[in-house]
Order: structure tokens, then C-alpha cells, then sequence
């Protein structure tokens, strides 16, 4: 779930006004060219991957992940998108959304998984991934890679690959998309 | 959350949702279009979910569901069952018949005894109707109309929308998702057989015309209500084969003969006659048109068995879809925040966010 929609959504509704652009497209799309680089890297190849991106922020940077991925290597890559909306541990605390779709494009035991987000901050969310990812299977490994690593984590969690780390003040606001990153605030309507 | 042990005498009885709308699901008409169309949306989720692997979410760990059926029905109650068990909600089942209830006592102290040790939702099928609805005047808990007599059964009416939803989307070969419910415009729908005792057709009728759905009652005399006034039809007909060739959608209701409905025929042989779809009538349906049936099919009196088996028969779908449906229902029930928490602003600081 991308961190701007669950924050701009009732009851804690607000509007979201940009302050400053951090990335911009270019360098959002070298990130990834990099991160790219890396993944192959480390794994020596793309046998077995499998890239996911969570919904919703996480799914363009994964299909452009995957994207890429293919061009350098020329093999395919499976690409697949992740709604944890029903394994979050706060369930109860904000309003669920189960509207974004899940599609795992194949049996996931076995795969190395590279789990694609646009920001890691609490953690709660990549758990929340491994949770679900567990009923797809048991997968070989799982990796992580975020766009944007703006700290206060709040479960011990590591992202493998970093587009940007970025420290923030907790009640500022980050949006990620392929357009680039803007900081900014959440003010109240 | 849980109700007080003893509710105390009230000369006036709290009106059913006190705490805000959506509480409990008694009637498709607390749902309207725009909340019907949410539950069908959920209820994508939750088909993808019954897909996997391990076809479990954690959503509601740590609720409890009662089902408290007073009328014996096996496969309903197995279908909210597994639903709440597939969101990993604790399910107590209650067996009216080798309960307490033998012993005399009242369906109040029953569901307020059961409501005292901790339970976030009430499933309720009880031959009375409006008992789900007096059900929710004395507990807190959410409240689930799982069929009450003649009345409502307001999941069935949710899944039969899902099940056109799906077969409509495959049609069109897309997925499930990108068929919104307007879709529904102008579908014409039969809904044929035993209207007077049917909750199923009620429920039915209500959900099928708000998405905009043109629904026509067939009946014999003696099975249809005596007025229909208020009732969302497009029409109401008492001659099946002049019906048959118009429709998308052929809807056969059970004949309940339990609830009494042979003493209003002359004989089922003379039912199956006049409004049975027999194989006859089968071949006057248009190429494209959905036989559905809310099941248990009496084969060879609504439905002959030929048709039964047909591909254009989508009861055994109507059953799978059933726990997903149902799956999503508890989910908007019990899945959001309690009344109690209304962290409003923005307030970040302190609070769990995401990332």
C-alpha cells in the first residue's frame, strides 16, 4: 500500500503538500537501472527470480524493475504484484482497503523472491509481506528492494537494495513514483 | 466490546445499528447499490485468496464468530464456517438443537449468555422473521442475517450477484475486477417458483434491482404474495414459457415444501407441469442465458435433471462463490476499526505507520 493513499485516507485523512523533489525521473529510473545491476549480481544471474512489487506503490517500480531486468540479460523475468492488506497488524487501528489485486505469476517454493516496495519505514508492511509470501510457498529467499529508505523502523527489518536512503522527520511524507521522489507534509483539510 | 452479562429492562427498544451504519448486514436494503458494490469488489480479494496455496489470511485473528442456526442447514452453515475460519477468525457453532434452547430457554438469554463471553459477530438463520434483527437490538456484536423465515437471506442475494458478475466478466474475457456493476443495467432476470415463501427471491429481487437489474416474478397464483406492491419488479407473470425467451438469467426457486408450500398446488406433478424447467423449456431460453438455483436443487420438480447439468447451470459455481462472499461480508464487518479508536488528524507521531 503506497504510504501516500493509507495516509490520506479517513480517519486520519489529510492532504498531501509537496516541500521539495529529492529524485526526479532520471534518477528514479538510474536507481533502478542500478539496483538491476545488483540483483544480478548478487544472485549471479536470474535463475529463479521472481520480482513483486507490493501494492500499491510498490507494483510500477517492479514491472519497470522486471523491464529492465529482461533487457540486460535477455531472459525472462516473472513479475507479480502483492495486496498484504489482510496480514497487516493494524487491522483495526486504520480502515483496510482490499481493493488492489494480488497476482503471483507462478508457484513461488523453490524461487528467489525480490520484493519490490516504494518506501521502507516502519517495517510492518515487509512483514506483513512474508506473511503472505509464506502461503505462496516456501521460497528459496527473499530479497528487498525499495526506492526509498526513510528510517524509524519499527521491526527489525533490512532492504537488500536502495534506491535512496533518506533521512526524514516522522510527520513528513514521502511519494514515490517513476515521475521521481517528492518530500513533503500531510496537512489537515 | 463484549455485551454487558445483563441488558437491562428497557422500556424501548435501541434501534438496530446504534452505533453507526454497516454495523450488521440484516437486509440487502441496508446495503444499497454503493454497498453491494463494495462487498463484490472485496469479494475479488477473496476468490484470489481461496485460489492459493494455502487458502488462509490472518485477517480476523483473534475475533469470534457464533453461528447460531435454529433451523437445521448443513452446507450454509459449513459455507460461513469456512469463511471465517479461512480469515482465521474463531468460529463457535451452535446447535440449537442439542442446546440449551431444548431446555426452554428464549432466543434473548441464549444470544446474550452466548454475547457475554466475548463475540464479535452473531451468523443467525432462525425460521422467524426479523429474529437476526431483535438479535441486534440486544447485543453489541455485529449481526449476520443468514435467513430469516419468509424474510431476507441477504449473502445468498450477494453471492448470486457474483456469480453473474463472473460469468459476465468471462464473457467479455476480462478479469472479474474490470466488470463493474453497472454491467447489471437491464439484465433481465426470471425469478421463478415459490415467491410467497421464499427470503431468498426477496433478498434477491431487492439486490438484482438496485444494480439496475430488470427482475420478473414467476409464480402460480398461489405462490405469489398476494401484492407485490413496493416491490422493485419489472413485471410479474403467471405463464413461464411466454417469460423463457426474454431473459439473461433464469432463477428457479426451491419449493419449500417444509415451509408448507404443497398445500398450496394441487399436486407437485402439477407444479412441475406449469413452472418446472424442464428440458422443453430449457431449449426457449436464449443461447446466453444463466440457469441459477439457491440449492438444494429438488431435481425433477423445479429442475429437471437434464438441466441441471447443463453448462449453462452455474449452481455448483453459486456454492464456491458462496464462501468468498461470505468471506468478504465478515471482513467489512469486523475488519475495520472499532468505534472506540478515532484517531482523527494526522497526527503521525506516536501512531504505526506504514512503509
Amino acid at each position: 500500500m503506497a504510504e501516500r493513499e493509507r495516509r490520506l485516507t479517513p480517519p486520519r485523512g489529510g492532504v498531501f503538500v509537496p516541500r521539495v523533489q529529492v529524485l526526479a525521473a532520471e534518477d528514479v529510473q538510474r536507481a533502478i537501472t542500478r539496483i538491476a545491476h545488483e540483483i544480478v549480481e548478487r544472485n549471479r544471474g536470474l535463475e529463479d527470480v521472481v520480482v513483486i512489487g507490493l501494492q500499491t506503490g510498490g507494483v510500477p517500480l517492479a514491472f519497470r524493475l522486471a523491464q529492465v531486468l529482461e533487457e540486460m540479460e535477455a531472459t525472462a523475468v516473472p513479475v507479480g504484484m502483492l495486496d498484504v492488506a489482510f496480514y497487516r497488524d493494524d487491522i483495526g487501528i486504520r480502515p483496510v482497503l482490499a481493493e488492489a489485486i494480488t497476482a503471483i505469476p507462478c508457484d513461488l517454493a523453490g524461487q528467489l523472491v525480490v520484493l519490490v516496495d516504494d518506501v521502507l519505514f516502519t517495517g510492518r508492511t515487509v512483514r506483513a509481506a512474508l506473511n503472505a509470501l509464506a502461503d505462496y510457498g516456501r521460497a528459496r529467499a527473499v530479497q528487498l528492494a525499495v526506492m526509498v529508505d526513510r528510517g524509524h523502523r519499527e521491526l527489525p527489518v533490512r532492504p537488500d537494495y536502495v534506491g535512496k536512503n533518506m533521512p526524514t522527520r516522522l510527520d513528513e511524507q514521502v511519494d514515490v513514483s517513476l515521475d521521481g521522489v517528492v518530500l513533503g507534509d500531510v496537512v489537515p483539510r | 466490546m463484549s455485551a454487558p452479562a445483563s441488558v437491562p429492562e428497557a422500556d424501548e427498544e435501541k434501534p438496530p445499528a446504534p452505533r453507526g451504519e454497516g454495523r450488521h448486514l440484516l437486509s440487502i436494503a441496508d446495503l444499497g447499490a454503493e454497498g453491494i458494490e463494495e462487498v463484490l469488489r472485496v469479494t475479488d480479494a477473496f476468490v484470489e485468496v481461496s485460489r492459493r496455496p494455502i487458502p488462509k489470511v490472518p485477517a480476523l485473528r483473534g475475533r469470534t464468530v457464533v453461528t447460531l442456526f435454529a433451523e437445521e442447514s448443513t452446507r450454509p452453515r459449513f459455507s460461513f464456517e469456512t469463511a471465517a475460519k479461512r480469515l482465521s477468525a474463531d468460529v463457535l457453532s451452535f446447535a440449537v438443537a442439542s442446546s440449551s434452547v431444548k431446555k426452554g430457554e428464549s432466543l434473548r438469554d441464549t444470544v446474550e449468555t452466548v454475547a457475554a463471553m466475548g463475540v464479535d459477530a452473531f451468523i443467525i438463520r432462525h425460521p422467524s422473521a426479523g429474529a437476526p434483527a431483535q438479535v441486534a437490538r440486544w447485543v453489541e456484536a455485529s449481526v449476520i442475517n443468514a435467513g430469516d423465515g419468509w424474510h431476507e437471506h441477504p449473502t445468498q442475494a450477494l453471492l448470486d450477484c457474483y456469480t453473474i458478475r463472473q460469468v459476465l466478466a468471462e464473457r467479455a474475457g476480462v478479469a472479474v475486477g474490470e466488470v463493474g456493476v453497472q454491467a447489471f443495467a437491464g439484465l433481465r432476470v426470471a425469478i421463478v417458483g415459490d415467491v410467497t415463501h421464499s427470503r431468498v427471491a426477496r433478498s434477491g429481487v431487492l439486490a438484482l434491482a438496485a444494480l439496475g437489474a430488470e427482475v420478473t416474478l414467476v409464480a402460480p397464483g398461489s405462490l405469489m404474495p398476494p401484492s407485490v406492491e413496493g416491490w422493485p419488479v419489472a413485471g410479474v407473470s403467471h405463464d413461464l414459457d411466454a417469460v423463457l425467451p426474454d431473459v439473461d438469467v433464469c432463477y428457479l426457486l426451491r419449493l419449500q415444501t417444509e415451509r408448507g408450500a404443497g398445500s398450496f398446488l394441487p399436486s407437485v406433478r402439477e407444479y412441475t407441469a406449469g413452472y418446472g424447467l424442464t428440458a422443453r423449456r430449457a431449449a426457449l431460453l436464449p443461447e446466453s442465458a444463466l440457469v441459477m438455483h439457491p440449492g438444494p436443487m429438488n431435481r425433477g420438480v423445479e429442475i429437471a435433471d437434464e438441466v441441471a447439468d447443463l453448462p449453462r447451470s452455474v449452481v455448483l459455481r453459486q456454492v464456491a462463490n458462496g464462501v468468498a462472499v461470505r468471506m468478504a461480508v465478515l471482513f467489512l464487518l469486523l475488519g475495520q476499526p472499532t468505534g472506540g479508536d478515532s484517531g482523527g488528524g494526522v497526527d503521525q507521531s506516536n501512531g504505526p505507520a506504514d512503509g
